[in-house]
C-alpha cells in the first residue's frame, strides 16, 4: 500500500535519513523503532510532506505521492499523528475533531465517524466542550489519533503515541491503537518504546542513523538478541 | 447578574464614578454645558453597556442602535471636533478589526499594517483630487483602494508564508516603513505622490449629489459634515462587523484558527496554510485599504507622516488591548484607545491650569505615559485582554484549576 523507495532527507548539509527503502502491505501495522535521532520523525514527516525530501520516491496505492502538497496528502487517505500530539489548545475536543474532517463535506458520513470515535474514546465524548489545551497529555493524544481517524484515512501515520506519557495512558492508548488496526486500519507507528511497538506490530524497521538496519517480524525480532540488547535494554 | 458585572460594564460604571466625583468637585474644567454634555455623553455609554449586556435580546440591540444614532447629535453640543474624534473612533474600529482578521484569527503578527492604510488613502488621494486631474465617483475608488491594497497584501504576505512569531513581526515592520518612504520620495523624477508635502484638496465622499463634507439640511436639522461622515462609518463598520463574524465562523476561520493554534497540524488535517496565510492578508490589508480611503476623503489631505510605524503599533496596541480575536473587544480597543489621548488633550491640559496655574505636563507626553501604564496594567490583571472572547477566559479559568493525572 505504502512503498517508499531511497527516501532520503538532509536539514542542510546533516543527512537525516539515508537512502531508506521499505513498505507497509493493506490492513498491516507496522512498526518504525530506533533511538532519538535516527531519523524516524523525519521519515514520516517526509511522507505526509510536511517536510521535502531530498530524494527517492514514495507510492501510496500505486500513486506517486512524494510531490504532492502537504495539504493533498491528506485526501489520498494518509493522515499524520504528528509528534508531540499537535493538537490545537485553543480549540475545544469537539472542534478539533471537526477540524480532522477538514477535508470532507459528507455531513452524516462525519457524524458516523464522530460517533466512531468517541467509541474508541469515551473520555473524549466526556470533554467534548472543554479546551484541547486543558487535556492531560494522554488525552491529547487520543485527541490527535482521534482527529486522524476524522478524515477516515486508508492508513494512520502515528508518531511517538507514547511519548511523555504515563505507563497506564500509553496501555491505554495502544490497546485503542491495537483496536483501530483490528478494525482493518493500516498503521506506520513509530516508537522509541520498541518493546510496546513489537508487541502491538506485525513488522518492523529498525533504524539506525538514518538507515534501516534490521527488518523482519516483529515477533522475531523481539527475540532477536542483537535487537533485545539495543533497544530493550538487555 | 454575572454578566452585568462583565469587564466592559464594570469599566463604563468605575468611568461613571469617577466623573461625577469629578464633577461634583467643580474640578472639571470647563463652563456648565460642557459638563452637562460629558454627563450625557457617560449615560449615553451606561446605557450602551447595558445593550451591550442584553445584546441577544432585540430590547437590547434596539438600545445599541438607538445610543449610537443619538450619540453624534449629543456629542455636537460640545463642539464639531468632537464628532470628528467619534468619526475616528469609528476609522480605528474599522481598521482594529481589519487587523484583527490577520492577527487574532489567523495569528500573524503583522506590524505593518498601517503600509495598507496608506496604500488606500493614497488611491483615493490620486484618484480624486486636482493632483492628477482625476475626480472619479466614490463607488470606484473605493473598491479600488481596497483592491489595490489586497494586491499589496498578497505581495508583502507571499514573502513571509515560511516565517512565524517575530520574525515575521520584523519583515512586516520593515514592509511598513517601506511603503511609508516610498510615499515620501516617489516625488522624482516623476512625481506620483507629492513627496512629503502630501496630497491636498481631496474629493469628499459623495453619493450623487450629496456631499459628506460641510453642512446640510435635512428635515430643518443642519447635519455637519463630521455627524454625515459619522453615519457612513457606522455603516461601514457594522458591514465590516458582519463580514468578521461570519468569517470567524465560516470554515475559512477555523482553519486560520488551526493555523494559529499549529501549523504543523494543519497542515497534516488538510488545510492549504499557504493560501489561507495570503488570504487573510488580502482580507486584512483591503480593509486597511478601505479605511485608507475614507480617511483621505475625510481629512481631505493625505501626506506619509500620517502613515509612521507609531501608527501600526497604535492599531496592534488597540485589538491586543481589546481582546485578540473577539470582535466587541476589539472595537472596545480600538475606541478606548482613540478616544483617550483627546480626553488627555481637552481635560488633563485646561485641568492642570486650572488646578496648578501652570501647565506642569504636557498633555501629549502624558499620553504615552498613560498608554503604557494601561497596557502594563492590562498585560497584568487581564492578559487576554479587557474583553477577551469567552473562549479565551474560559481557557485562563481551566488553565488555573488544571490538574494533570
Amino acid at each position: 500500500m505504502l512503498e517508499v523507495t531511497g527516501l532520503h532527507v538532509a536539514y542542510g548539509g546533516i543527512q537525516a535519513v539515508r537512502s531508506i527503502t521499505f513498505h507497509v502491505n493493506q490492513g498491516e501495522m507496522v512498526a518504525l523503532i530506533g533511538a532519538n535521532g535516527a531519523g524516524k520523525t523525519t521519515t514520516l514527516k517526509a511522507i505526509a510532506r510536511v517536510i521535502d525530501a531530498v530524494g527517492g520516491d514514495v507510492h501510496f496505492c500505486g500513486e506517486k505521492i512524494d510531490r504532492l502538497a502537504p495539504h493533498d496528502i491528506i485526501r489520498r487517505g494518509i493522515a499524520l499523528v504528528p509528534e508531540g500530539r499537535g493538537v490545537f489548545p485553543r480549540l475545544s475536543v469537539a472542534e478539533n475533531l471537526a477540524m480532522g474532517a477538514f477535508v470532507r463535506d459528507d455531513k452524516a458520513a462525519i457524524a458516523a465517524d464522530l460517533a466512531k470515535v468517541y467509541g474508541y474514546f469515551p473520555r473524549l465524548k466526556e470533554r467534548e466542550s472543554q479546551l484541547a489545551g486543558t487535556l492531560s497529555g494522554g488525552e491529547q493524544q487520543m485527541l490527535a489519533i482521534g482527529r486522524a481517524l476524522m478524515s477516515r484515512p486508508k492508513m494512520l501515520l502515528l508518531d511517538e503515541p507514547s511519548m511523555g506519557l504515563a505507563p497506564i495512558m500509553v496501555q491505554k492508548i495502544f490497546e485503542v491503537v491495537r483496536a483501530v488496526a483490528a478494525d482493518g486500519m493500516t498503521i506506520l507507528l513509530i516508537e522509541q518504546n520498541a518493546k510496546l511497538a513489537l508487541e502491538s506490530s506485525q513488522r518492523a524497521y529498525v533504524m539506525e542513523s538514518g538507515e534501516i538496519t534490521v527488518h523482519g517480524d516483529s515477533a522475531q525480532l523481539l527475540d532477536d538478541p542483537k535487537v533485545r540488547a539495543a533497544y530493550l535494554g538487555e | 447578574m454575572k454578566k452585568a458585572l462583565s469587564a466592559p460594564n464594570l469599566i463604563i460604571f468605575g468611568v461613571l464614578m469617577f466623573a461625577f466625583v469629578v464633577l461634583q468637585l467643580g474640578l472639571f474644567p470647563g463652563n456648565y454645558p460642557m459638563k452637562l454634555t460629558i454627563l450625557y455623553l457617560l449615560a449615553l455609554c451606561a446605557l450602551f453597556g447595558l445593550g451591550m449586556s442584553f445584546r441577544q435580546h432585540l430590547a437590547g440591540k434596539l438600545l445599541i442602535a438607538a445610543v449610537l444614532v443619538v450619540l453624534p447629535f449629543v456629542s455636537a453640543t460640545a463642539g464639531q471636533a468632537w464628532v470628528r474624534i467619534l468619526d475616528f473612533a469609528i476609522l480605528y474600529a474599522f481598521l482594529a478589526l481589519g487587523l484583527n482578521i490577520v492577527v487574532g484569527l489567523a495569528g500573524l503578527l503583522d506590524l505593518g499594517y498601517v503600509a495598507f492604510y496608506a496604500v488606500g488613502a493614497y488611491t483615493w488621494a490620486l484618484l480624486a483630487s486636482p493632483h492628477f486631474g482625476l475626480h472619479l465617483p466614490f463607488w470606484v475608488i473605493l473598491p479600488t483602494g481596497a483592491l489595490v491594497a489586497c494586491c499589496f497584501g498578497v505581495l508583502l504576505g507571499s514573502p513571509t508564508l515560511k516565517l512565524r512569531g517575530d520574525y515575521l513581526a520584523i519583515v512586516t515592520l520593515g514592509f511598513g516603513e517601506i511603503v511609508r518612504i516610498f510615499m515620501n520620495n516617489l516625488n522624482a523624477p516623476i512625481n506620483i505622490t507629492n513627496g512629503p508635502q502630501g496630497i491636498t484638496l481631496i474629493d469628499p465622499v459623495a453619493i450623487g449629489g450629496f456631499k459628506f463634507s460641510g453642512a446640510t439640511q435635512i428635515f430643518g436639522y443642519t447635519l455637519s459634515g463630521p455627524q454625515k461622515y459619522y453615519f457612513l462609518l457606522l455603516v461601514l463598520a457594522i458591514l465590516v462587523v458582519i463580514i468578521n463574524q461570519r468569517l470567524q465562523n465560516s470554515r475559512i476561520g477555523r482553519a486560520w484558527q488551526a493555523i494559529r493554534e499549529d501549523e504543523v497540524a494543519a497542515k497534516a488535517v488538510g488545510i492549504n496554510t499557504r493560501n489561507l496565510k495570503l488570504l487573510a492578508f488580502a482580507m486584512g490589508a483591503s480593509f486597511g485599504g478601505m479605511a485608507g480611503g475614507v480617511f483621505a476623503a475625510m481629512q481631505g489631505f493625505v501626506s506619509p507622516e500620517s502613515f509612521s510605524l507609531n501608527e501600526s503599533i497604535m492599531i496592534l496596541a488597540m485589538v491586543v488591548l481589546g481582546g485578540m480575536g473577539h470582535i466587541p473587544g476589539v472595537i472596545l480597543g480600538a475606541v478606548l484607545l482613540s478616544i483617550l489621548p483627546e480626553v488627555l488633550r481637552y481635560g488633563v491640559g485646561p485641568l492642570q491650569t486650572q488646578l496648578f496655574g501652570k501647565m506642569l505636563v504636557d498633555p501629549e507626553s502624558l499620553r504615552l505615559l498613560v498608554f503604557g501604564l494601561a497596557l502594563v496594567l492590562v498585560m497584568r490583571f487581564k492578559p487576554a485582554g479587557l474583553w477577551p472572547s469567552p473562549e479565551r477566559q474560559r481557557e485562563l479559568v481551566e488553565g488555573r484549576t488544571e490538574v494533570k493525572p
